[in-house]
């Protein structure tokens, strides 16, 4: 650890961590337990939306009072998931459409 | 004292974390088809970026966003050719 940092602002790094990780597990157990895989499908993105918001938003909290760092990795890494998960997720829809329809399973089922 | 909670704090979303990477290697040995195994996959891409970062803030270490970073970009591709891969039948054309 680097310096000593105020009550109220370790709480808040760990309030935001834990509530990232918190909705990460949410949605990884809705990955577990829906039935069909198109509802499956909705459940990680819980996990790449608020859940990533939460932690890397801690870090960056974190490390601008420890640190005189510019928060540019958070944010990089932040925009490259909400880019990148719409993109591979409707890539892997599209898929499983396709193999659906090809074996003429009922993809509403 | 903010030593404690922020030890026991990260240890908290640290363990939800491994919580959910069991969650998603559950459905990548069980899920029923190809494709309920790619998006585990690529959950477990996304917590295990999730995880290196809390780790960076436990070591005060700069050095695991780049590794986070790194996760990320190769989760991407590797899910982008698994689904054209299931597509077609084949990855390059």
């Amino acid at each position: 650890m680097i310096g000593d940092i105020p009550v109220w602002l370790a709480a808040l790094v760990s309030g935001l961590a834990v509530f990232g990780a918190l909705l990460t597990l949410l949605g990884c157990v809705g990955l577990l337990r829906f039935e069909t895989f198109y509802r499956r499908i909705h459940a990680p993105t819980l996990g790449t939306s608020f859940g990533a918001i939460g932690v890397l938003l801690s870090s960056a909290v974190y490390f601008s009072a420890t640190s005189h760092r510019f928060l540019v990795h958070e944010i990089l890494i932040f925009l490259f998931i909400s880019v990148t998960t719409p993109i591979t997720l409707t890539l892997l829809a599209r898929a499983a459409l396709y193999r659906d329809r090809v074996e003429e399973n009922d993809p509403t089922r | 004292m903010s030593q404690d909670i922020l030890d026991w704090g990260l240890l908290a979303a640290q363990a939800m974390l491994g919580l959910a990477m069991a969650a998603t290697f559950y459905r990548i040995a069980a899920g029923p088809r190809a494709q309920d195994r790619i998006v585990a996959l690529d959950a477990l891409y996304t917590v295990a970026m999730l995880m290196l970062v809390t780790f960076g803030i436990r070591t005060g270490n700069s050095l695991y966003f780049e590794v986070a970073l790194l996760i990320g970009l190769l989760g991407f591709v590797g899910t982008v050719a698994l689904a054209k891969f299931l597509m077609r039948g084949e990855v390059i054309e």
